[in-house]
């Protein structure tokens, strides 16, 4: 057993679920028992969307158990199709249903269905979580609906530059995307604008909004766009081993990774680089008619953005947006990374390499705790992360904001936000500064600190209250400051060094937003040059010393 | 799992015909006259419903001091994170053990691990006074005893932490019978009252079911001015709060969920009032009614302070009624409140009932609401969701009453919902707050005929 506060990922079979609800035309049977349904309010309420999910479920009930519950499955399947009459069909259980083993797709491999195709899907409930369930149920679907296509062993692979022999724009399948995946409506639209400025067609956009039989269309394509690796990563590795189709692997998320993205794009087309009008991306103000160009680098260069340089900074969210984050918030903000980590497991290595290259060591964790003590340890100003790091954020009063699933309904706006591309680009630039102090703020209230208004803390853009408002000022969260993964103490000592009354009065006068981590400095250095007592002046020699 | 309760509560209200006050001899009258006027059709298949676990989301506000560790899987933290986590918790007040292969396949001691975890969750949440284990549906389908767990962790943390079970696992439960099951878990720490007879008279008012704290507290001051001195509440405000039970209390239940809980304090001696729930103005007169007749409160006394509420409730409900009057209602299965909202609804707000679904059908619990319902109306016990929304389209009501997996998609068929789901999160107890219950039912209609779009 492991004590769960809150799962960054749902069950294998919401992943199913989300695969089946953003696709028209396919519907899947769920062996669940009541209750169950409740994933249905993920997409009416969460994604808001204006139809029930195409799932049926047996909501199989304790009295159910002790009569024949296989029955139940194959008039559940049978009802089903019959009343919806999908294109495709997916059979899987839930948890409980695991445990008392009906095999439903077994048992609906033995029905006759009118020969629609149908997927039988094996999702370990205990051992595997929602992405990896999305991304098996997008392979195992489209396996399935292309296996009458496979070319035999050995057929050389399809030029991707066929294109231009047949006289046509190239064109690429955009894979990935899913209901309750992050502002994936808008990625979509946003790449596809892209890709059609630069004269490349998008042929299929799949799962989102597909129906079975486009998926046909997935090997016509010159090449497959992986947008989110999550959901289609399994699904792009095996096109490219059995139709020989060629990945583009970069995700566009910021000004530069959009660029390479545009650039590995031609790459893999075999198309020209376009002439360099020495009109870079961002190398200078906006004037109108540039909507293909993203206003970040020119926001981050003026100098209303100076105060944002080094501005610490704590990543956490699915691989690809944690390691996305990373390089935007390090190279086109001027933040400093200090804390990178994923609840990816299985892109684990990108998300390490990525922590490396910042001479960080990547936190992969699915445990809240975990990720909340590397929080609290690495004092950040700033945390970028899900809905679950909000929780910890609001309890150490730390500014953040949404970067990746598992999102809320606020994170899916009526507005047009994406994160990819230019336009990405921009919403990223707002959305990850806005919960932090303004410059002017930050300046008088680190000036005067006896107003009556514009307290220790108080961000006025924001309305409402101070952060943090809980926390006696200077202190940790006692469960921090008490926890046994505090730093250990210098060998021999037991206890750490002790503030005295000057060397507190010295540390509240520090912006509340770095005080942490001075208070943390200070000890570390009172430790390390064996000061039992912390006075001002042991403030100040440490800030010396930790800023030469 | 309840469905003797039934027979049970009627032999609990008349074991002695001597004891059985007027009012439960009408309801036996009532009860065997009407259930033949009102059609009731039993349904099953696909169930659109939650299960007992969702309580956790209103029990946790309701109790501070309580923490819900569910036992099961990440379905099951995935269902309560869902509900609950567009709030921003900064404190955790439920959390889930989830089961693990290893689990399952027995290589791991399920009592070990429990008090693994418990430790790990009490050095961070000291001040937890109470700990309910929740049980699931795969902690229940692979047997996992967690009443014995409690026990044990009771002796271990003797003191500490009181550890209490319950299941809200939805092959057992719907809804709001998480309530019903985690106070039944409550009743045997209740203390006894001093020793009485068995016919012992009224010496204290036991109100059963959450109450938001206004109303609660609203009620307790009511009942005070008809002379009704000793009102407790279960759930109480604090875990560890628990009012005593014996021969001398009287239950009044506040909500028509607590099946299990009604039996179990009638197994300590409360003897149950008969009325039905505080919905609206006449249902919460009723029933306060019903209170002051148990306690021998003279009939002039109890008017006085009745009177001039139920006045004041009709005018709160009045602009309301010009709203739903004539139009049409159909109610989805969700929580048992159904028949009582559907009776408010007929009776005061002079709305036409197509069809009145519940999840489960408590007669003897809802015999009250039973006989107030107009002839004729057609009751649905359990659901084949697909069936139920063929009749609701076929019928094209003017309000369907359902839960949030539906509600969306209805709407997109220009059909207007009202979400169940509120209710159990709303004041609505008591004749002060039928008007803003009346709101809660007229406001969609009235947003349909404000938004403009052209």
């Amino acid at each position: 057993m492991e004590l769960t506060l809150w799962t960054y990922e749902g069950p294998p079979h919401v992943g199913a679920l989300r695969i089946a609800a953003s696709m028209q035309g396919v519907h899947y049977v769920l062996h669940a028992p009541q209750g169950d349904t409740y994933a249905d309010l993920l997409f009416t309420m969460i994604e808001r969307r204006d139809r029930r999910p195409p799932v049926t479920y047996t909501t199989f009930q304790a009295r159910d158990l002790g009569g024949d519950t296989a029955e139940l499955v194959k008039r559940t399947i049978s009802e089903a199709v019959e009343r919806f009459q999908p294109e495709a069909l997916l059979v899987g259980e839930s948890c409980t249903a695991e445990l008392i083993q009906d095999q439903p797709g077994a048992l609906a491999a033995g029905m006759d269905l009118g020969g629609i195709p149908m997927v039988s899907l094996d999702l370990p409930a205990y051992s595997k979580k929602e992405n990896w369930g999305a991304a098996e149920t997008f392979y195992q679907l489209v396996r399935q609906l292309l296996k009458d296509q496979l070319p035999a062993p050995g057929t050389p692979a399809p030029s991707p530059t066929r294109w231009r022999e047949e006289g046509r724009r190239p064109r690429v399948n955009l894979l990935g995307p899913s209901l309750l995946g992050f502002r994936c409506r808008d990625d979509v639209r946003e790449v596809s604008r892209l890709l059609g400025a630069e004269g490349i067609d998008v042929s299929v956009v799949a799962p989102l909004e597909a129906r079975p039989g486009e998926l046909l269309r997935i090997p016509t394509a010159d090449a497959n766009v992986c947008l989110y690796p999550e959901v289609a990563g399994p699904v792009c590795s095996w096109l490219e081993r059995r139709f020989g189709q060629p990945v583009v692997r970069t995700v566009p998320i910021g000004v530069g990774a959009t660029r390479a993205f545009l650039a590995e794009l031609r790459q893999v087309l075999g198309m020209d680089e376009p002439v360099d009008t020495g009109e870079q991306a961002g190398t200078q103000p906006l004037q109108g008619g540039h909507e293909l160009r993203s206003r970040l680098p020119w926001y981050s260069r003026s100098v209303d953005s100076t105060y944002l340089t080094g501005k610490r900074v704590f990543i956490f969210a699915d691989a690809t947006h944690a390691i996305a984050a990373a390089r935007v918030a390090s190279q086109e903000l001027g933040f400093q990374v200090v804390g990178l980590g994923s609840y990816s497991r299985e892109l684990a290595r990108e998300v390490r390499a990525a922590a490396r290259e910042l001479g960080l060591e990547a936190l992969i964790t699915d445990d809240y705790l975990q990720v909340e003590r590397a929080m609290a340890e690495a004092m950040p100003e700033l945390v970028l992360g899900t809905q679950m790091e909000r929780h910890s954020a609001k309890r150490l009063g730390i500014p953040c904001a949404v970067i990746s699933a598992p999102l809320h309904v606020q994170d899916v706006p009526a507005r047009h936000a994406p994160q990819m591309g230019w336009e990405g680009a921009n919403e990223l630039f707002d959305s990850w500064v806005h919960p932090l102090m303004m410059g002017l703020e930050e300046h008088l209230i680190g000036m005067f600190r006896h107003d009556f208004e514009f307290v220790e803390g108080h961000r006025s853009h924001l309305g409402g209250s101070p952060p943090g408002g809980s926390a006696p000022v200077g202190s940790q969260p006692a469960e921090v400051a008490d926890s046994p993964q505090e730093e250990p103490a210098a060998p021999g000592s037991t206890t750490g060094p002790s503030w005295d009354p000057s060397g507190e009065a010295e540390l509240a006068k520090i912006p509340f937003f770095v005080r942490g981590k001075v208070r943390r400095n200070t000890e570390t250095y009172a430790r390390e040059h064996g000061l039992a007592r912390i006075d001002s002046e042991a403030l100040y020699a440490a800030k010396a010393h930790f800023s030469a | 799992m309840v469905s003797n309760a039934a027979a049970e509560l009627r032999m609990g209200g008349s074991t002695s015909v001597a004891s059985a006050t007027a009012s439960e001899v009408r309801q036996e009258a009532r009860e065997e006259s009407r259930e033949a006027a009102l059609p009731l059709r039993k349904e099953s298949g696909q169930r659109e419903v939650f299960c007992g676990l969702t309580s956790i989301v209103w029990l946790h506000r309701r109790m501070p001091d309580a923490f819900f560790l569910v036992v099961g899987s990440r379905t099951c933290a995935h269902l309560i994170q869902s509900a609950a986590g567009v709030m921003i918790f900064a404190e955790p007040r439920f959390g889930t053990a989830i089961l693990g292969e290893r689990d399952l396949a027995g290589l791991a001691d399920a009592n070990e691990e429990l008090d693994r975890l418990v430790a790990d969750l009490l050095a961070r949440r000291p001040e937890i006074r109470t700990l309910f284990l929740v049980g699931s549906c795969p902690s229940e389908v692979i047997k996992l005893d967690l009443a014995k767990a409690a026990e044990r962790l009771n002796t271990r943390l003797a003191g500490q932490v009181r550890v209490l079970n319950y299941s809200g696992s939805g092959i057992e439960t719907t809804f709001t019978q998480g309530e019903d099951q985690a106070l039944l878990a409550m009743v045997p720490l209740m203390p006894g009252a001093p020793r009485e007879s068995a016919d012992a008279p009224a010496s204290e008012l036991l109100i059963v079911g959450t109450l938001a704290d206004a109303v609660e507290d609203r009620l307790v001051s009511l009942f005070g001015r008809m002379g009704i001195e000793r009102v407790r509440s279960l759930p109480p405000r604090s875990s560890r709060d628990l009012p005593a039970v014996g021969p001398g209390t009287r239950l009044l239940l506040a909500q028509p969920f607590l099946s299990a809980t009604a039996r179990a304090l009638m197994a300590r001696g409360a003897r149950l009032i008969a009325a039905p729930y505080p919905l609206g103005v006449e249902g919460s007169a009723a029933w306060m009614r019903a209170a002051a007749e148990a306690f021998a409160i003279p009939q002039a006394q109890s008017a006085a302070v009745l009177e001039p509420l139920i006045e004041r409730g009709r005018r709160a409900v009045e602009p309301h009624r010009r709203i739903l009057e004539g139009k049409r209602l159909f109610l989805l299965p969700d929580s048992q409140l159904e028949l009582s909202l559907a009776r408010f609804l007929q009776r005061e707000c002079g709305m036409e009932l197509v069809e009145v679904g519940t999840p489960y059908l408590d007669r003897a619990l809802l015999a009250e609401e039973m006989a107030l319902l107009p002839p004729g109306t057609q009751l649905n016990e359990g659901q084949h969701v697909d069936n139920q929304l063929d009749r609701v389209r076929a019928a094209r009501p003017d309000l369907v009453v359902c839960g949030l997996g539906l509600a969306n998609p209805l709407e997109a068929e220009g059909i207007a919902t009202k979400w169940s789901i509120e209710l159990v999160f709303s004041p609505i107890h008591g004749c002060d707050q039928a008007g803003d219950l009346a709101e809660l039912f007229s406001r969609p209609l009235r947003r349909r005929n404000l938004l403009r779009f052209s």
